[in-house]
């Protein structure tokens, strides 16, 4: 009743082709955002800001890049932490190497650095395509790991190998080290997710993202229309481990104000995989949903034995969530195999029409 | 600095050159390994080709195998039984695996699947854990591990068994997929789903089939890799081992799977051995990898992979 664009009408292609063509979602984005940046700071506190929703952020600013790659580009990839490792080592080098640099420049510079890295492990999806090409990028998550576990150039030959992020400003607040607030920290990540996320829509309803898209249904045919696999493909690439590199800086610096390689493991490419599957490939609202699912899971599965009074054993416990994670996922895949995004394309649908059956 | 780096690339094959028959011994090392690799690619080579999965739970399943086999043996039964039971186990977990999460994703694509073995993975890690416990558990099968000498060449008599064991097992499969009328099925849906269905060929019992068969691989994979480490949860990370394999040899074919394994093996223990001191050593994390991405450059399908032939 409320959710209809009937009685809008658009007088020019660019309000066709906007972003948010109804004007209820306008609406609806306007106030997520306002929420987040105003409201969501004023009543979470520190708990929540810092173990929920700031790694919900950076996931989603790893799913988006993810999703760029995979969902969009076709190129499945599990090397997703090798190139967030990337980022987190290139802005703790680039920061303690200029520590007169402002820490969005360093992180925006940490990016490009782990574009590079992307584009690199990029050019065997030349020749390397489908699975062969996953496994393969495999190398690029081990190989990357382990030099920055090995190679003490990378961590200032610091002798534990773990370091700790150091303390950088933003208009005076402090947005990382010990002294900054959990409100700040959250306000400059949403920033740099609000922004990337923007910036990512769009390139994917560009002719970029239509490039991108070509090539994931049918490159031969792509290729036959005048699109050139190698800048396509590596583009994607780029763009994929820049939003991962970010991400990986944010984590580092942020999230756990400390750098080390063993945060991105190959786990963490699994991890932020099953977020742009079970949010939805080729979506940029599933890679929020997606990640979004998978911060909640494990602590909805902790909360809900002991709530409802079973006590378990913490080893229990573990293999528990390991089974009901799996169990999740296939019946999530079985069930809607497009994932959340297209449910709630699904509900948009019947919102349209609702109260009315037809 | 160039000197160093001829030195880093160099040094390392006079010292081959000086003392070959430790050379000789590292690469047969590298050889017996690489065949423990190979039966873990096996157990993938067979599920992809029957089914175009490709099945990440394979290195679950080897742990699963390992875990229940030695389970059933602390609660009391022969090592016969406890192979039987196992089978059984494993067979049972082919057929749920069959109805519970092929079937309902019939016709969905490759990459579902595989997100579907990967839940599958997490959840026989889960299961099998909670019902046996995550110690570290000891396997004796009563293979001896004593080093023999072959004409002034060390081998590990463990490694000799390993191998044997894996060329029984090939021959064995070799056999069933060449000389039986379930084989002949199997290469039939392997070819072509549609096809093979509209001949008469149960689909579903085939899948049931292949996963089964890839169970008895994991459990054979896992009494091998279980008495060189112990029965642990380490031991569903070799997946990862025989992923490179798997792409080098191609994943539709079982002499790749093999020949894979051993130019693995052999490669990642000539490396270690000479190379790694050289960069920080811990390389044979990664240099299957590259070693595999190396070799896929020129032959992107693997070695023994269908050929990839692409229409418009």
């Amino acid at each position: 009743m409320f959710y209809r664009e009937s009685g809008q009408f658009k007088s020019a292609y660019a309000a066709d082709q906007a972003m948010f063509p109804i004007l209820q979602d306008r609406i609806g984005m306007a106030v997520i955002l306002a929420v987040a940046f105003v409201g969501v700071p004023m009543v979470a506190n520190d708990y929540f800001l810092s173990t929920l929703l700031i790694p919900f952020l950076i996931f989603a600013l790893a799913a988006i890049g993810l999703n760029i790659l995979t969902g969009y580009c076709g190129q499945l990839s599990l090397g997703t932490g090798g190139f967030m490792a990337c980022g987190a080592f290139a802005a703790y080098k680039l920061a303690t190497a200029l520590p007169e640099m402002n820490i969005v420049v360093v992180f925006l510079l940490s990016g490009f650095v782990s574009a590079a890295v992307g584009v690199v492990f990029g050019v065997p999806s030349l020749r390397i395509k489908g699975f062969y090409l996953a496994v393969a990028t495999l190398a690029a998550q081990f190989f990357l790991i382990w030099l920055f576990t090995k190679v003490p150039w990378f961590v200032n030959y610091s002798a534990s190998g773990v370091i700790s992020a150091p303390p950088r400003d933003v208009f005076g607040f402090y947005v990382t080290g010990i002294e900054a607030t959990a409100e700040a920290k959250y306000i400059f990540c949403l920033s740099f997710v609000a922004v990337l996320a923007l910036v990512a829509k769009n390139l994917v309803r560009g002719r970029v993202g239509r490039a991108w898209m070509a090539i994931r249904d049918m490159d031969i045919a792509a290729e036959i229309i005048g699109i050139k696999p190698l800048q396509t493909k590596l583009l994607a690439f780029a763009v994929s481990s820049f939003y991962c590199g970010v991400a990986g800086a944010l984590w580092a610096f942020i999230y756990t104000s400390s750098v080390e390689a063993l945060a991105f493991d190959i786990n963490r490419s699994f991890q932020i995989l099953f977020m742009i599957i079970i949010g939805g490939l080729g979506s940029i609202l599933g890679s929020f949903l997606g990640a979004a699912f998978i911060v909640l899971l494990p602590i909805f599965l902790n909360v809900v034995p002991t709530a409802i009074g079973v006590p378990l054993s913490t080893a229990m416990i573990a293999h528990m969530e390991f089974m009901i994670f799996g169990a999740l996922i296939i019946f999530f895949l079985i069930v809607e195999p497009h994932g959340l995004a297209r449910l709630w394309q699904l509900g948009k649908e019947k919102l349209r029409l609702w109260p009315f059956p037809h | 600095m160039t000197g160093d780096i001829l030195g880093f690339l160099f040094g390392p094959l006079k010292e081959i050159w000086e003392f070959p028959i430790f050379f000789v011994e590292v690469v047969i090392g590298g050889l017996l390994t690489g065949v423990m690799y190979s039966l873990v690619a096996l157990g993938f080579v067979l599920i992809f080709k029957a089914s175009g999965v490709f099945n990440f739970a394979q290195g679950a399943m080897v742990l699963c195998a390992a875990l229940s086999f030695v389970g059933f043996q602390e609660l009391g039964a022969p090592i016969w039984l406890a192979l039987i039971l196992t089978l059984a186990t494993m067979l049972l977990m082919a057929m749920a695996i069959e109805r519970l999460v092929l079937r309902p994703l019939v016709n969905q694509p490759a990459i579902i699947l595989f997100m579907a073995t990967i839940g599958i993975t997490f959840f026989i890690d889960g299961l099998f854990q909670t019902i046996w416990g995550s110690d570290i558990k000891r396997m004796d099968v009563g293979i001896p591990k004593e080093p023999m000498e072959f004409g002034g060449v060390l081998v590990n008599t463990f490694d000799i068994v390993a191998a044997l064991v894996a060329g029984t097992l090939v021959a064995t499969l070799a056999f069933f997929f060449q000389s039986t009328r379930i084989g002949r099925a199997l290469r039939a849906v392997a070819d072509d789903h549609q096809a093979a269905q509209s001949v008469g060929i149960p689909l579903r019992t085939i899948w049931v089939i292949v996963w089964a068969v890839a169970g008895l691989v994991a459990l054979v994979a896992g009494i091998m890799w279980g008495s060189k480490l112990g029965v642990q949860f380490s031991l569903a990370l070799i997946a990862l081992k025989a992923l490179p394999v798997l792409i080098l040899g191609g994943f539709t074919s079982i002499p790749g799977a093999i020949i894979g394994g051993l130019i693995i093996g052999v490669g990642e223990k000539v490396a270690e051995v000479y190379w790694a001191p050289g960069i920080g050593g811990g390389i044979e994390d990664w240099f299957a990898y590259i070693l595999a991405l190396v070799f896929l450059m020129f032959r992107p399908q693997g070695l023994f992979g269908e050929k990839i032939i692409e229409r418009v």
